[in-house]
């Protein structure tokens, strides 16, 4: 903004501290986020050098960005539920369900019930497409509960946790561990075979390259038609170079860094991980730049000024739970094509994970803030924590109160920025780190 | 927007016998009022008179039970917010019904956004329309791109008026416009509401404040449990006279 830069300073000092907020303003750099990549680096850092070198290599990030994956998808649209001052509890149990159906329309309903045999073309088009339509109609009818019927999303998603999981038992196989999967189904879970590959992963990266460039030069373009203060180009310039730059050394030293132990080719990027991509864009482009996410984040901010605009507040709530039942089906997809089988307790204790990685990510209970982002790199930073620990030889008990710590501290960090309370701040941050340490210590084997 | 050529003397808004109620409470009791072009028009009374639930009446929050509201001369029917949009009608509520997380554009736009033809948020289009606007009124106004949170309560007062004027309101209703703000935002909004009022615009405006009733109104209805008390000029009574109305429920120069 060219105003900002008109204001005369006060003092030597406080000049260059406006200048400094100035260009962090006319940058429009997240530094919520900016903060999380921080942090993040921080635990990568420390885990290596703990780990003796173990932690960033090309295998353990690889099997890293797969391991993040459906607890990322599944984060995304916490995010708006949360966003709009719901909740969902069921999100676990919904994964384990659909999971379940989807197991059962490939491996009995399919070949069984219609007779059109096991291992066709069709058998994983026709199994996801019944995971997600059913995905998206559970979660209509428990949307439609919560903002038509007037009842507290607490309780019909904790109503929902205890359905969806006991009707995993009521599907006429007793909940029988159903496996093998098809076969083009299971890529989806990244296996073997269920990656993209050395040339289609590069292939991915510079379409992805000319995407990040193209959307800030068309962004650029569009400010300026309309004569919008715009961000200095170098600033921009930079941010172009450094998404690419990001971008390939992801593929080139990670995906295609890490040979498939099988062919000793190299992997590329991961089916879960393309997935995981495609709906972080899909959910950002819908949170930033359609009415439906203006929507959320209005009703959650004030949710009398959205009514009194107009907005239908009843049916943006119940949407967003439909978007959440898709991405429930989704992972379920992942989760079970991973393990090439369904069992009854997939999906326990996601619910868990995922409003974890999203308040991680700087989704606030009051409502009205949240960014897909945040909690796209709050799941990576979650199982960041639960591999770094696994390669330290933490204890699983141990490893649940460090992500319980880091879950708090992350909260109690945000909230004092938020009122900036800098000394709450440095001392949330050193109880955690103190606490966290302290239990690493002790627990290793 | 109803802009049919109604004759002069035509009220803006006129209300004939409106009946809200709330289970057995007659909330708002058969008030006819009317509203003339570049006239303002305060509503007072004391808490729980029914001025509050008139004014939603009018902007489509709390749909009248019976009654009839004519906007230049003919029968309009409000059901919701959108109905008394599409007639010219804006508000301006006292708790500043502004999105805190969203910065002045989005406010500005919020229910009525503008967008692309792939149907996307046309964000720059509404950044720009709203400087525009925000020039005219508020030419300190610089904060376009940061959340409203962070605004002071006379730059959050301004956006929300800015709705109105982008949207070219006919008729603006002012709840408690002043209350949230200092002696100089007041001020401010007070110059504001000077200004719309000479392009024309009918204003309605509920306060408690009764020196900002006498500087700003040109008459004073007086409500009391739902119930109109009387409608009166302001050049023609004192502040004693209106106080009575409001506390005593009696007409001014009745004996007491």
């Amino acid at each position: 903004m060219t105003d900002t830069h008109s204001a005369p300073p006060a003092t030597a000092d406080g000049s260059q501290r406006r200048d400094w907020r100035a260009f962090l303003a006319s940058s429009e750099i997240d530094t919520r986020l900016a903060g999380m990549v921080a942090a993040l680096a921080v635990i990568w850092l420390a885990f290596h050098f703990l780990s003796g070198g173990d932690f960033l290599t090309s295998r353990n990030l690889w099997n890293l960005s797969v391991q993040s994956a459906s607890i990322a998808v599944m984060a995304t649209g916490m995010v708006l539920i949360i966003v709009s001052r719901n909740i969902d509890l069921s999100v676990g149990s919904l994964l384990g369900f659909l999971g379940y159906v989807m197991a059962m329309v490939q491996t009995r309903w399919i070949p069984d019930t219609f007779g059109l045999g096991f291992n066709r073309w069709y058998t994983w088009i026709i199994a996801l497409a019944v995971g997600i339509t059913l995905g998206a109609l559970i979660g209509a009818v428990q949307g439609a509960v919560v903002a038509y019927g007037g009842v507290p999303a607490f309780i019909v998603t904790l109503g929902g946790f205890l359905v969806w999981r006991g009707l995993i038992f009521r599907m006429g196989e007793q909940g029988q561990t159903l496996s093998p999967l098809d076969d083009n189904f299971r890529l989806v879970g990244g296996g073997p075979d269920g990656s993209l590959g050395e040339v289609r992963s590069w292939v991915f990266a510079v379409i992805g390259c000319a995407g990040v460039s193209l959307s800030l030069y068309l962004s650029r373009r569009r400010r300026k038609r309309y004569d919008l203060s715009l961000r200095p180009l170098p600033v921009d310039v930079g941010l172009a170079v450094a998404g690419c730059a990001v971008i390939l050394a992801a593929v080139g030293l990670v995906a295609n860094g890490y040979e498939s132990p099988i062919t000793k080719q190299p992997t590329g990027v991961a089916y879960p991980v393309v997935i995981l991509i495609l709906v972080t864009m899909a959910m950002v482009y819908v949170s930033r730049r359609r009415r439906f996410g203006r929507y959320v984040y209005a009703i959650g901010g004030n949710p009398e000024a959205a009514e009194l605009g107009g907005i239908n507040t009843r049916r943006t709530l119940m949407m967003t739970f439909v978007v959440m039942g898709i991405l429930c089906a989704v992972s379920a997809a992942i989760q079970t094509a991973r393990l090439n089988a369904a069992v009854t307790n997939l999906g326990i204790q996601n619910e868990l994970d995922v409003i974890s990685a999203a308040v991680i990510g700087g989704t606030s209970f009051a409502g009205g803030i949240g960014t897909i982002t945040g909690a796209v790199l709050g799941a990576v930073l979650m199982q960041s924590l639960r591999s770094g620990m696994v390669l330290l030889r933490i204890d699983s008990p141990s490893q649940d109160i460090v992500v319980g710590i880091v879950l708090v501290t992350a909260v109690a960090i945000d909230a004092a920025l938020r009122l900036g309370k800098k000394r709450t701040v440095g001392v949330s941050l050193v109880t955690g780190l103190v606490l966290a340490a302290l239990i690493i210590q002790t627990g290793r084997q | 927007m109803n802009q049919t050529h109604a004759p002069a003397g035509t009220p803006l808004v006129e209300l004939r016998d409106i009946k809200v109620s709330f289970g057995g409470l007659h909330a708002v009791d058969g008030v006819s009022l009317t509203l003339m072009p570049g006239e303002v028009m305060a509503v007072v009374g004391g808490n729980g008179a029914g001025k509050s639930t008139l004014m939603h009446t009018i902007a489509g929050a709390h749909p009248a039970d019976s009654g009839q509201i004519l906007v230049n001369g003919s029968p309009v029917t409000i059901a919701n917010p959108r109905d008394a949009r599409s007639h010219g009608i804006e508000v301006i509520y006292q708790r500043l019904a502004l999105a805190d997380n969203i910065d002045a554009s989005g406010n500005l736009f919020l229910g009525r956004e503008l967008r692309t033809s792939s149907g996307a948020l046309d964000d720059s289009a509404m950044a720009s329309a709203t400087r525009d606007v925000m020039k005219r009124l508020n030419p300190r106004f610089r904060n376009l791109n940061t959340p409203v949170k962070s605004l002071s309560g006379g730059q959050r007062q301004s956006v929300a008026i800015a709705r109105a004027v982008h949207f070219n309101a006919r008729i603006l209703i002012m709840d408690e416009p002043t209350a949230a703000l200092g002696p100089a935002e007041t001020e401010q909004v007070r110059e504001l509401i000077m200004q719309l009022k000479s392009e024309g615009i009918g204003i309605f405006l509920i306060s408690h404040d009764i020196h900002d009733v006498f500087d700003l109104a040109d008459r004073i209805s007086v409500m009391m449990q739902g119930r109109l008390v009387g409608t009166v000029d302001k050049d023609k009574v004192t502040k004693d006279d209106v106080l009575g109305m409001i506390i005593m429920g009696k007409q001014p120069g009745s004996a007491a």
